[in-house]
């Protein structure tokens, strides 16, 4: 695996206060492009809350405050003259529970592009929706029912739908919150799949409660804990020879 | 030593009987509840379901011209000039021929025999004939409306009894009607006029209709609908959706929540000193009646639209979000759809509670005795502005008068009532199955 990968994202001393709780302790952190990055930590440790700041999806939380950089390409998102519409086009997001909209299969893969007005005509769009589904790995299920209601799918496959949603506005990065905790092992095992193959495209982020996942997903791992980012690494090492007894003491399950 | 599972010990004994105590106090609720409903129906329904009947006469009235059109030129200002009054011997005329015809014996004189037909039969025959002057010169057939007493005989409301201390019937005239009726002159038909006449002096209710109440009603509907519908459900949204929340929008919250329980009559008071002694407006137009109903719906539609939207999950906004949607297309694209059955229901509901309010429209004159169905457009008055009633004010108007033939046509009106918000609510149900969305 190669470590010196380009930089996508670099966050340099990110706090993150909810009211009075101080829920992000100064986490700085460079995520590689092209990388599957892996946040693991127990419950409430923050993991989910530096996710939600590199799409600035905080921003909807009244009493959420967010201090610090976080650059993407060089460009500080939180710059007030950075729309964070125009930003979340370019990180996309597939949330813990799976939500597609009560819409056809079609029209939940289409609304992106729709609104960030990327398809000039109506076969430019079924291309895009194709191409969404199809790396999102859902075609073959979908492809004779595109009309039907997104929500009458299984589980896994709402999941792998939200997916092809996410990328059909062609974001460069993906943020994934827990993807697979409402999944069955065998959704996982393919939504995993997905994620792995969409790594040659973007650079994705995920949120994971599972340790075994993170290994399995990730080429470099970081630990959170009570608001601190512990420790960052491939993933490898983090869990074969950690450096911080916090990391040891989670990873061996004393802690968590 | 264990215990047998066979018998129940005491203290699972006392907590079934707790709860057959339980189910059996709701089961007496809903039961007293019932009841009560049924009684009320029941009520309503027997004294009211004679308003949707009425007694005719039907006879061939002679229209002779050289009483109805003197100059023989039909011309119209020659012809306006025969008021009901040259009108009611001709009537009373034709009821006498047709006596004379089916062979029925009676003492009456011919103007006791006048007395049978409705005062306001006259002027039926004369705005017919205006309309139509061609039917002067020979006899037309004409269905009359049938004088008040005898149209209560025939409903069980006057008896012979009654009628002998009554001045403006006798048992002799009762007599005759039931003859005219076993011979077909006199009929009970269904009272379409009912639904359409408007309101009648306190001497003819057989003629009070609710013609004027329904379309002022009507009107103060559409005037509610297009104010407080829109203004509702952009107040929520931005409260729900973008507003801040900070103390400002807690005190807002707070103040709506009092203001859906704001007694009705002070909307009136409000109505009055604003549309119209400040803004000017008509009073008793339905133009001022909506706006003051819409105020008073306001709260209602406010609080069932933010009920609904904070119904919708926060993960489709999230995902709306997501996907790089700005919060009004995510609001507008997503949330609003499936909020839509909860307002459309939150509406219908506030609309049915307005239709039925009577309160503030006593303030602001609607009270009034109206007979000229209001215009929805004039260009003297403006939009709605023409004096009307509305239905809740006319029943109200008609337990006020002394003849008890308007209490079964308020009894009736009750009835109507009732039609229109039971349609009302069945809309609201049927939008409600329509368009509701499962996530």
């Amino acid at each position: 695996m190669n470590a010196q990968q380009d930089t996508k994202i670099s966050a340099r001393n990110v706090n993150v206060y909810y009211g009075e709780k101080h829920a992000i302790k100064d986490v700085s952190v460079e995520i590689a492009d092209k990388t599957v990055t892996a946040f693991i930590g127990p419950s409430g440790c923050g993991k989910s809350t530096f996710l939600r700041c590199i799409n600035r999806m905080n921003d909807t939380i009244d009493i959420a405050r967010v201090t610090g950089d976080i650059l993407i390409d060089g460009e500080d998102i939180t710059d007030p003259r950075v729309d964070p519409v125009q930003l979340r086009a370019k990180v996309g997001m597939v949330f813990q529970k799976p939500n597609p909209f009560p819409k056809s299969i079609y029209d939940n893969v289409a609304y992106g592009p729709k609104i960030h007005g990327l398809a000039r005509n109506k076969s430019d769009l079924d291309e895009i929706v194709e191409r969404a589904l199809r790396r999102g790995a859902i075609w073959d299920e979908v492809k004779d029912r595109l009309q039907e209601p997104g929500t009458g799918l299984s589980g896994g496959q709402q999941q792998r739908l939200c997916i092809a949603r996410a990328v059909a506005t062609e974001p460069e990065v993906l943020l994934m919150d827990e993807p697979c905790s409402a999944l069955d092992p065998i959704a996982t095992a393919q939504v995993e799949e997905l994620i792995d193959e969409l790594r040659q495209s973007y650079s994705v982020v995920i949120v994971t409660h599972s340790m075994q996942q993170a290994a399995r997903v990730s080429q470099k791992t970081a630990f959170f804990h009570l608001g601190n980012m512990v420790e960052y690494g491939e993933t490898d090492r983090i869990f074969t020879n950690p450096e911080d007894p916090r990391t040891e003491s989670y990873i061996s399950g004393r802690i968590g | 030593m264990t215990k047998s599972l066979y018998s129940a010990d005491a203290r699972t004994k006392r907590r079934n009987a707790a709860e057959r105590r339980f189910k059996a106090y709701g089961a007496a609720a809903i039961g007293i509840a019932m009841v009560a409903l049924v009684i009320l129906l029941t009520s309503v329904v027997t004294q009211g379901i004679g308003a949707f009947r009425q007694t005719y006469i039907t006879v061939d009235v002679p229209l002779p011209e050289a009483k109805l059109d003197k100059s023989g030129t039909r011309d119209m200002a020659v012809m306006s000039k025969v008021t009901t009054i040259g009108y009611a011997p001709l009537l009373r005329d034709g009821l006498v021929n047709a006596i004379a015809e089916a062979g029925i014996q009676t003492d009456l004189s011919e103007k006791e025999i006048g007395d049978l037909i409705s005062k306001e039969a006259a002027a039926t025959v004369r705005n017919r004939v205006l309309a139509h002057p061609d039917l002067i010169g020979q006899p037309e057939r004409f269905s009359l409306l049938a004088d008040g007493r005898i149209d209560g005989y025939f409903k069980g409301r006057v008896t012979m009894a009654s009628a002998a201390l009554d001045q403006n019937t006798s048992p002799e005239k009762l007599d005759l009607a039931d003859k005219l009726r076993d011979a077909g002159i006199m009929q009970i038909k269904f009272n379409w006029a009912f639904l359409t006449a408007p309101d009648a002096s306190d001497q003819r209710p057989e003629a009070a209709g609710l013609g004027v109440a329904i379309l002022g009603s009507l009107y103060m509907m559409i005037v509610v609908l297009v104010l407080a519908l829109p203004i509702g459900v952009a107040a929520s949204i931005y409260l729900e959706e973008f507003a801040p929340k900070n103390r400002w929008t807690d005190v807002i919250e707070v103040n709506i929540a009092n203001l859906a329980a704001v007694p009705s009559i002070v909307y009136g008071i409000l109505g009055l000193a604003i549309f119209i002694n400040f803004m000017q407006f008509n009073q008793s137009s339905p133009l001022v009646g909506g706006m003051v109903l819409a105020l008073m719906t306001l709260p209602t539609i406010i609080i069932s639209t933010r009920a609904a939207l904070k119904a919708v999950p926060p993960s489709i906004r999230d995902a709306a979000l997501g996907v790089g949607a700005s919060k009004m297309q995510s609001v507008f694209h997503h949330v609003l759809p499936l909020a839509a059955p909860g307002i459309l229901t939150g509406t219908i509901i506030g609309l049915a509670q307005a239709l039925g309010e009577t309160a503030p429209l006593l303030l602001i004159g609607m009270v009034a005795f109206v007979r000229d169905y209001p215009e929805a457009y004039s260009s003297a008055t403006g939009l709605f502005g023409d004096p009307s009633t509305a239905l809740p004010v006319q029943i109200y108007n008609w337990t006020q008068r002394a003849d008890p033939a308007f209490v079964e046509r308020a009894q009736g009106a009750i009835i109507t009532l009732l039609v229109f918000l039971l349609i009302m609510n069945t809309v609201a149900i049927v939008l409600r199955r329509r368009f509701e969305r499962r996530w």
